[in-house]
C-alpha cells in the first residue's frame, strides 16, 4: 500500500502489475478508484457556470452523456484533467484526480458563487467507485444487471443496478479497453467488488492502472501535464472548444493556439533496453531537446515506451532521438500514440 | 520463506557458500518489493569487485535498483539466462533467478552477512 492523494492505495495485488494488466487487456479488470474526486454541481445555473471553467461544451452535452476535458487557469495552464458527467438539465458530476482536488476548488468555488444559481457539492465519500474494465467488461457487468449495462453506451451514463445495488454507470475508463465506471453507494461498494470478483474479474492495482493508462497514450495529470502546461502542447486541443460565453481561460488559450508552441507531447519507444522514466533528458547529439514525462515496460507490446516533451521540428513519427539512462545513452525513436488501440 | 543456509545482507542480496565459490543473488523481499522485473544489468565473467560493491542493475516496471555484492571477489560466472528471461528472479529467487557466481577472497567477509533469522528482523524493521 502506498499513500496516494491522501488515501492508502494499493500498488499492486499478488498477481503482479505485469499479470494484472493483461487481465484487463484479455479478460476483465476491477480497479478500486474511490479515491478519485466527485463533485457535484447543481442549480439553474451549472451548466452555463460549467461552461466557464471546463474546456469542454457542457451546454452542448445532452443529459446521460461526458465529455473528457481539462481545468485551465486564466493563463491556459492545466491546472486537472476530468470527466464531466451531464447527469440532467440542471445536474453536472465531475470526476477530477484525487491530488488535484484541493486546486480544482480552490479555482472553481469564488468563480461558482459569484457567478451565482449554482451549488458545489463535494460528494467523493457518499460513493465507492470501481473500474471494470477489459473485453469481457461489458458481457461480465450485463450478467450482473440484467443485461442493462450493455444498453449504457461509450462515454454514457446511466443509473443502473449491478449485483442488486444501485449504481450510477458511466461507460468510461482509463485503460483504452471497454468498460464502466460503477459508483455504488460507498456502504456497498466491498460487497459490489466481491460480486465482480466472483463474476470473473481480476483484482488490480495503481501499478496496471498506470502501465495500461500509458500504453493507451492517455495523459496523467502531475506527471505528463502540470500547471505549467497548455492543452495545445499537451496534445489536448481537441478537448479545447473556445466558443463559449465566459470562458475564463478562452483568451489566454485562443493567443496560445495562434503562437503555437514550441514543445509537444510525443509517444517515445525505445529501440535500445532500457526503460524512459520521468525526469529523464531526451537528447538530439549533446543537445537536450525534451524530457520525458513518463515510462514503463509495456507488456502488450513487448516493448520500453514512454511519453514526454519534445522540441516540435522533432516530433515526426520514426524521428530518432537518445535518452539519458542515468548517465547511459539508449537510443530511442518518436512514435505516434496511442501506443495501443483496442481491436474494434 | 529466507532458506536457512544461505547468508544476507542488508543491502537484500543473498549468498549460498560452496566451499570458495559463493552464488547471489537478490532476496526474496527485494523481489517482492520490486514487482516484475524485466531488466538485469551483469557485470562479465573474469571481473574483480569487492565486498558491497555495486555490481549492476536491476529494473522492475515499477523502478530501478542497484545491485551490490554480499562477497567480494572473482567473478567466475555470470547467469546468462537472465537477460532473456529476468521474470525467473521472481519466480524462482533461490534457484533460477541467481545472479552471480564469485570465488571469494577471503571466507571472513561472510562475518559480515546476516543468517536468515538476523535477515528476517532486519527487514521487519
Amino acid at each position: 500500500m502506498v499513500p496516494f492523494g491522501g488515501w492508502n492505495m494499493p500498488v499492486q495485488y499478488p498477481a503482479g502489475i505485469i499479470s494484472e494488466s493483461r487481465s484487463v487487456r484479455e479478460n476483465c479488470g476491477i480497479f478500486d478508484v474511490s479515491h478519485m474526486g466527485r463533485i457535484e454541481f447543481s442549480g439553474t445555473g451549472a451548466v452555463g457556470f460549467l461552461d466557464t471553467v471546463l474546456s469542454a461544451s457542457v451546454a452542448a452535452l445532452k443529459p446521460g452523456r461526458s465529455k473528457y476535458h481539462v481545468i485551465c487557469n486564466e493563463r491556459g495552464g492545466i491546472i486537472d484533467d476530468a470527466i464531466v458527467y451531464r447527469l440532467d438539465d440542471e445536474r453536472c458530476l465531475l470526476v477530477v484526480n484525487a491530488g488535484n482536488a484541493d486546486a480544482d476548488l480552490e479555482w472553481i468555488l469564488p468563480k461558482a458563487e459569484a457567478f451565482g444559481d449554482v451549488s458545489v457539492d463535494i460528494v467523493t465519500g457518499q460513493t465507492g467507485m470501481i473500474a471494470v474494465q477489459g473485453p469481457r467488461a461489458v458481457e461480465i457487468v450485463d450478467g450482473l444487471s440484467g443485461g442493462t449495462a450493455s444498453g449504457v453506451r461509450r462515454f454514457r451514463v446511466a443509473e443502473i443496478e449491478v449485483a442488486g445495488i444501485a449504481c450510477l454507470a458511466a461507460r468510461t475508463g482509463y485503460t483504452g479497453e471497454d468498460g464502466f465506471e460503477l459508483m455504488p453507494p460507498a456502504d456497498r461498494t466491498a460487497e459490489l467488488w466481491a460480486a465482480l470478483r466472483k463474476a470473473g474479474c481480476d483484482e488490480c492495482g495503481l501499478g496496471a492502472r498506470d502501465l495500461l493508462r500509458l500504453e493507451a497514450g492517455l495523459m496523467l495529470h502531475g506527471n505528463d501535464m502540470t500547471v505549467e502546461n497548455n492543452p495545445y502542447e499537451a496534445g489536448l486541443a481537441w478537448t479545447v472548444n473556445l466558443d463559449k460565453p465566459g470562458f475564463i481561460p478562452g483568451e489566454a488559450l485562443r493567443r496560445i493556439a495562434a503562437e503555437g508552441t514550441g514543445r509537444i507531447i510525443a509517444g517515445i519507444r525505445m529501440t535500445g533496453r532500457a526503460i524512459p522514466r520521468h525526469g529523464m533528458a531526451v537528447l538530439e547529439g549533446d543537445t537536450v531537446v525534451g524530457t520525458v514525462t513518463s515510462g514503463t515496460h509495456s507488456p502488450t507490446l513487448d516493448a520500453d515506451i514512454g511519453m514526454g516533451y519534445v522540441a516540435r521540428r522533432l516530433a515526426a513519427p520514426g524521428t530518432a532521438v537518445e535518452i539519458d539512462i542515468r548517465g547511459r545513452r539508449v537510443t530511442a525513436e518518436i512514435v505516434e500514440l496511442p501506443f495501443y488501440k483496442r481491436p474494434s | 520463506m529466507n532458506p536457512e543456509d544461505l547468508k544476507y545482507s542488508k543491502e537484500h542480496e543473498w549468498a549460498r557458500v560452496d566451499g570458495k565459490t559463493v552464488t547471489i543473488g537478490i532476496t526474496q523481499f527485494a523481489a517482492e518489493q520490486l514487482g516484475d522485473v524485466v531488466y538485469v544489468d551483469l557485470p562479465a565473467a573474469g571481473a574483480s569487485i569487492a565486498q558491497f560493491a555495486k555490481f549492476g542493475e536491476i529494473e522492475s516496471v515499477k523502478t530501478v535498483s542497484d545491485l551490490f555484492t554480499p562477497v567480494g571477489g572473482k567473478i567466475v560466472e555470470v547467469n546468462g539466462a537472465i537477460k532473456d528471461n529476468p521474470e525467473k528472479v521472481n519466480e524462482d529467487t533461490y534457484g533460477e533467478g541467481w545472479l552471480l557466481k564469485i570465488e571469494i577472497t577471503d571466507a571472513a567477509q561472510l562475518d559480515g552477512l546476516m543468517d536468515a533469522a538476523g535477515y528476517e528482523s532486519h527487514t521487519a524493521g
